[in-house]
């Protein structure tokens, strides 16, 4: 059986972790300010996002890159827009995976975050108003240092739940390989080719990082933990 | 720390409307020393409070600290709460726990503008006696500790108005006592107005200078701390609190017999030995139930403080009950509350303005 890695695989598996990354710090950014409005708002506009945001959580990835690829091709809505204004293909393209995948992982950035600073409750925000905190102020010096698990878990989840992705990535991407090929569709080629030896060897260094990555995450989680009173 | 110029009043209308509660006041607090704000549970002592913070919208609003308007529903005007300078104490120690004692307390005094700051670090730590907690978290603090630490990060803002909502009513017997102290001299160090806010008549008693009575949401009365405790009693849900406060002063101690006098409203007042100097001001409290009436006064008795009196007002308090309410011969001074059987009462030929002799048999020095 080949043990080793063609250079097709080692491209894989770089596309494998740029998408993480880029798809976790993506989803920090935006899911940040939506998972704090749906923790304080009151708004009765929260239980239809709450749900939206919850909606990859139960959809078959296939169909939510299935309505990607609709949309974002070049004939569709935003996809013929886009292109029309000088942009590139987005479908079968590296970002086409990064709007798919940020999608996909959203609620397990959201809904770790969104609990996190429920958690933190009002009390505390309200004593940093009264010591002169604004509002900017009290998110950043009280909310976040508080909600910090929050994070570390959303960061975990974030990156190993886009490492795993198949259907969405498949759907959007095309699986071009060095471009839009993943490490899960890889190794299901390779599967599909009677190349088990591949096969073990992309998945085994995919567990083996991705443990690895998680032990981290959640060791610095557990050294950071914010004493209750 | 005094300032030259008397600082005004703070003035505050509120209205909020809710279901099932409605909070309807207009208060003036005066802008020096403490005012306590009376009341059961729900009266809206804490909405009060978090109103004035503005940490709560009332439905109708206006309110004046220090010449600032900030509030005017009329207007649209809200200060937020983070430019008010309005320092506020929670009831649970709220001490942010992820930062050690010290971070705690600077945390309000960074954000104060050099210019704005009258109180430093240094002070609210010597004032509040937790320089020894400044490395520990709050975590590892008890109840009373957490609360020091609370009021002095509070006060390192140099706030207009300092709010203490119930600050010891959450901690045990101990550290209540342990704090108390610390809360009887605080208003002497400071310049801004003081609200108190507390169920407990006793502990109102004991630190405020004015007091407002607030019921269902409803201001029932106000004024001078000692006149509205007389007269709040038993119908502020405190029977057995009903009493009269007293100010004194030490006039000299009689030492063979583990005596002080004091010099009193009603005449020379005996207490037990106390640790304090001629001069010094004292507060006692003398409840109802401790004094008894007379028509003249006794000789052969074991009760050493008798005072002639003259009857201000009475009324029937419980079945067979009578509250007298006293004032001195000259109708001047604090009132004197005695408890009296309504038989008693007759018997004595009890009526407004009739001579009495009260006979004081405790006389309890709030310290």
């Amino acid at each position: 059986m080949n043990l080793s890695l063609t250079a097709a695989d080692r491209a894989a598996i770089v596309v494998s972790l740029e998408l993480a990354a880029v798809t976790t710090l993506v989803l920090l950014v935006l899911g940040t300010p939506l998972a704090w409005w749906l923790a304080r708002t009151r708004s009765r506009w929260r239980t239809p996002v709450e749900a939206l945001t919850a909606l990859p959580l139960v959809l078959p990835p296939t169909v939510l890159g299935f309505y990607l690829l609709v949309i974002l091709g070049p004939r569709g809505p935003v996809g013929s827009l886009w292109e029309a204004m000088g942009g590139d293909r987005i479908v079968f393209s590296f970002p086409g995976l990064v709007i798919g995948s940020v999608l996909y992982s959203l609620p397990f950035v959201v809904q770790p975050l969104q609990n996190a600073f429920t958690g933190v409750g009002r009390r505390p925000l309200e004593v940093a108003a009264t010591l002169r905190a604004s509002p900017l102020d009290r998110f950043l010096s009280v909310a976040v240092p508080l909600a910090r698990p929050g994070f570390l878990t959303a960061t975990a989840l974030a990156f190993a739940h886009t490492l795993g992705e198949f259907g969405v990535v498949l759907m959007v991407g095309g699986n071009i390989p060095g471009r839009t090929q993943v490490v899960s569709i890889a190794i299901y080629d390779h599967v599909e080719a009677l190349e088990y030896g591949a096969a073990h060897t992309l998945a085994a260094v995919m567990l083996v990082f991705s443990f690895v990555v998680l032990l981290a995450m959640y060791a610095l989680n557990r050294s950071f933990e914010a004493p209750r009173l | 720390m005094a300032g030259a110029v008397p600082t005004p009043p703070v003035e505050a209308r509120l209205r909020l409307a809710r279901s099932g509660f409605t909070l309807d006041v207009d208060l003036e607090i005066p802008g020096r020393g403490v005012t306590g704000l009376f009341g059961p549970s729900g009266a809206g002592k804490t909405t009060i409070l978090r109103a004035l913070a503005g940490i709560e919208r009332m439905t109708d609003a206006r309110v004046t600290v220090a010449g600032e308007t900030w509030d005017d529903t009329a207007t649209g005007r809200h200060v937020p709460p983070h430019r008010r300078r309005a320092g506020y104490v929670f009831q649970e120690p709220s001490l942010f726990p992820h930062l050690d004692v010290r971070r705690n307390i600077g945390y309000g005094h960074r954000r104060t503008p050099a210019g704005e700051r009258r109180i430093d670090v240094e002070e609210a730590v010597e004032w509040l006696g937790v320089r020894p907690l400044l490395d520990r978290r709050p975590d590892g603090l008890s109840g009373g500790e957490r609360q020091r630490v609370a009021i002095a990060r509070a006060l390192v803002t140099s706030p207009r108005l300092l709010l203490l909502d119930e600050p010891i009513s959450a901690l045990d017997r101990e550290s209540r006592a342990a704090i108390i102290p610390y809360l009887e001299r605080l208003p002497a160090h400071l310049s801004m107005p003081i609200v108190y806010v507390s169920h407990s008549l006793r502990d109102i008693a004991r630190l405020a200078d004015h007091l407002v009575w607030l019921v269902d949401g409803r201001v029932r009365e106000s004024g001078d701390c000692a006149e509205i405790v007389a007269r709040i009693g038993d119908r502020g849900g405190v029977p057995e609190e009903a009493g009269a406060l007293v100010e004194a002063t030490v006039s000299r101690h009689e030492p063979a017999d583990h005596l002080t006098v004091l010099d009193g409203p009603w005449g020379p007042i005996l207490v037990r030995r106390l640790a304090r100097e001629t001069g010094a001001p004292v507060r006692l409290q003398i409840l109802a139930s401790d004094v008894s009436l007379g028509a003249r006064p006794e000789e052969d008795t074991s009760i050493l403080n008798q005072f002639p009196m003259r009857v201000a007002a009475l009324g029937e308090t419980a079945p067979g009950e009578v509250r007298v309410e006293l004032r001195g011969r000259a109708g001047d001074g604090p009132p004197l509350l005695a408890t009296v059987m309504a038989r008693s009462a007759r018997h004595l030929g009890l009526r407004e303005g009739v001579d009495v002799v009260a006979r004081v048999k405790a006389v309890a020095v709030l310290e």
